[in-house]
């Protein structure tokens, strides 16, 4: 299983197991538990556990695992799986989650419902297999081609990627929209506790949409061409309303450390975020007040809880990420008439000390008190 | 009309729907060659097609039944994710050449490999059609297109795929045939062809595939009648009909 029980022995029964799990395998099971029935995949580092792991589960409660010939054919197969109704996914990183880009913008198009996992490495091109946040703008504006969005959940441990991979199959049938799960790959490789009970399907979603035999009814078609302009621009309009939605209802964020007045207020997620806390607590013992505002729905963006901490920050705001900054465009956009956002970032894999963060936090508290 | 019998009908697996295919194309013989299968194995009900992109991405208007619209080449694919998941499912995917000799050629030859067991329609008419007549994989040689003005000229872009020679050499078990829609003696072959391919898919045999050579008037710049000519004078020369593999030929050799 790849997994260790931390607690053993009689005393453990009665309480909830916590496993330590690598953060791959926690999505793995997680989707398994959300009642995937189809996963497909192609290899690449730093992802590629999800698939060992489920080509072992996946057999075990009677689901599909199926190693397609490229993310191309992967996504196109989800297309197909998921138009039957079913619930299905898969996971990638950076250079297949471009390939998968085609398909992506079709399943929109069609309105199914489809869990992509990106493990982000970084880029451009091959890049490296390091850990990174440079997929940020690809995974929350468009991917492929056309006027569509998706939802984008950025888990910042494993518990939290277990967490979200569930949430993301909820949103994937509420909405029929295709939606991301964006984890950079020291979620993907680090090995954490986590309590996977109590993860379970919600209601399930009816769909008369799915193609599965015309036995009893009309036959259904799943496509995205509309040759008509106004059918088409009806059909736009019609998923701009789905997605307003999600932006009224489906915000996620964590603040840390937020009160009424600050030295600083940081916006950071994932992995980055986890580092600015560890800053936030030593600069606390110095008595500087660093509020953080971790965005968990990279789209829909918490844009009022951006802008409502900013508002009493001395020193302003910094957006930390790993890469050379493309959240700070929506953080620029939540400020509005506060002004605009500091930046720092590291990239490439290199990933920011502590130290580091806690220096530039306390260069920027001076810089504002200057 | 009283008592007389009913000799030629519309399949139940067609729609009522006026054909937007040009004067002469075979698209319609060949919707209505797989229409009559679905009706005549009863399996209508628990089918899924797939239809390309190219001139049958209308496909669904025309077969009743469920439909999926494919991306460009991937219908083997979509095709996959619907059989993987509800195996009891009828699923086909219905491409023309370029769909599938061209763009789609991996996701075709991986299905084929994986023995997923399914059906493929393939129309070869060598060119592209929607589009409006450029060169597709499955060109002849010398052939003019808008893309090939001078004619196909191989050393510059290679042969002609003969896509169900390639599929018919791999080691999976399938059933790999070729017919040719020129002519009434050629589509009463050709039904037989597709029949026995959705056989092989209703008793979870293997994947099948069958290759149609078919007439682009518009894009061959030719009547109706002489583009048939044409199939029976060029293209049959280079697409040989009949029956390149069966799943009982496992060893990969061309069945004779």
């Amino acid at each position: 299983m790849g997994c260790i029980m931390i607690f053993s022995g009689s005393e453990a029964a009665a309480k909830p197991r916590k496993l330590l799990m690598k953060g791959a395998e926690a999505i793995g099971e997680a989707a398994i538990r959300a009642g995937a029935k189809a996963y497909f995949c192609y290899p690449i580092t730093p992802q590629t556990e999800v698939a060992e792991y489920l080509a072992r589960r996946m057999p075990e409660v009677g689901g599909v695992f199926l190693q397609g010939e490229s993310e191309l054919a992967v996504a196109n197969m989800l297309f197909g799986a998921a138009a039957t109704g079913a619930r299905v996914f898969t996971s990638t990183s950076s250079p297949g989650f471009s390939l998968m880009a085609e398909a992506m913008s079709y399943i929109a198009g069609a309105e199914l419902p489809v869990v992509f996992i990106n493990v982000m490495r970084c880029g451009p091109g091959l890049g490296g297999v390091l850990a990174a946040q440079s997929d940020y703008w690809q995974a929350t504006r468009n991917s492929g081609h056309g006027d569509y969005r998706c939802p984008v959940l950025a888990p910042s441990s494993v518990q939290e990627a277990a967490e979200l991979t569930l949430a993301a199959f909820e949103l994937a049938d509420r909405y029929r929209n295709p939606v991301i799960v964006l984890a950079d790959g020291m979620i993907g490789q680090m090995m954490e506790p986590v309590m996977l009970e109590g993860l379970a399907a919600g209601e399930p979603v009816e769909k008369p949409w799915a193609t599965q035999g015309c036995g009893g009814r009309e036959p259904v078609v799943v496509k995205s061409l509309y040759l008509d302009p106004q059918v088409l621009e009806r059909m736009n309009r019609r998923l701009a309303e789905k997605y307003a939605k999600m932006q009224t209802d489906e915000v996620q964020v964590e603040l840390y450390n937020v009160r009424e007045r600050h030295d600083l207020v940081v916006v950071a997620y994932g992995t980055m975020a986890r580092i600015c806390k560890t800053a936030i607590d030593r600069l606390g013992k110095e008595g500087l007040q660093v509020g953080l505002v971790r965005p968990i729905t990279l789209f829909p963006f918490p844009v009022d809880a951006v802008h409502s901490a900013a508002r009493h920050s001395a020193a302003g705001v910094v957006t930390v990420e790993l890469s050379q900054g493309q959240m700070i465009d929506d953080v620029n956009l939540a400020l509005g008439e506060l002004g605009r956002s500091a930046f720092f970032g590291r990239s490439g894999g290199m990933v920011p000390t502590p130290d580091e963060v806690t220096r530039v936090f306390r260069d920027l508290v001076k810089r504002g008190a200057a | 009309m009283t008592g007389g019998e009913v000799v030629f009908s519309r399949p139940e697996s067609l729609r009522r729907t006026p054909t937007h295919y040009c004067p002469g194309c075979t698209h319609g013989t060949a919707h209505r060659l797989v229409a009559e299968v679905l009706d005549e194995l009863g399996i209508r009900e628990r089918t899924v097609g797939v239809a390309p992109v190219g001139c049958a991405v209308f496909a669904y208007n025309y077969f009743n039944c469920d439909f999926l619209e494919a991306a460009h080449g991937r219908a083997p694919a979509f095709a996959t994710g619907v059989k993987r998941v509800r195996p009891e499912l009828i699923v086909f995917t219905y491409q023309g050449d370029g769909d599938l000799a061209s763009i789609g050629l991996a996701e075709i030859l991986h299905a084929a490999n994986r023995g997923e067991k399914f059906t493929v329609v393939f129309v070869n008419n060598a060119i592209y059609g929607m589009t409006g007549g450029q060169m597709a994989p499955t060109t002849l040689p010398g052939q003019v297109t808008t893309t090939c003005p001078g004619g196909r000229d191989v050393e510059q872009v290679g042969y002609p795929l003969r896509v169900a020679e390639l599929l018919a050499t791999l080691r999976t078990p399938g059933y790999i045939a070729r017919g040719s829609l020129h002519g009434p003696e050629a589509i009463v072959a050709s039904k037989r062809l597709v029949r026995r391919a959705f056989e092989h898919q209703v008793a979870g045999t293997c994947f099948g595939l069958v290759e149609l050579l078919s007439t682009c008037p518009t894009n061959w710049g030719l009547t109706p009648m002489a583009a048939c000519q044409w199939v029976v004078d060029r293209m049959i020369p280079y697409y040989p009909l009949g029956e390149l593999k069966r799943p009982e030929s496992a060893t990969g050799q061309v069945a004779s």
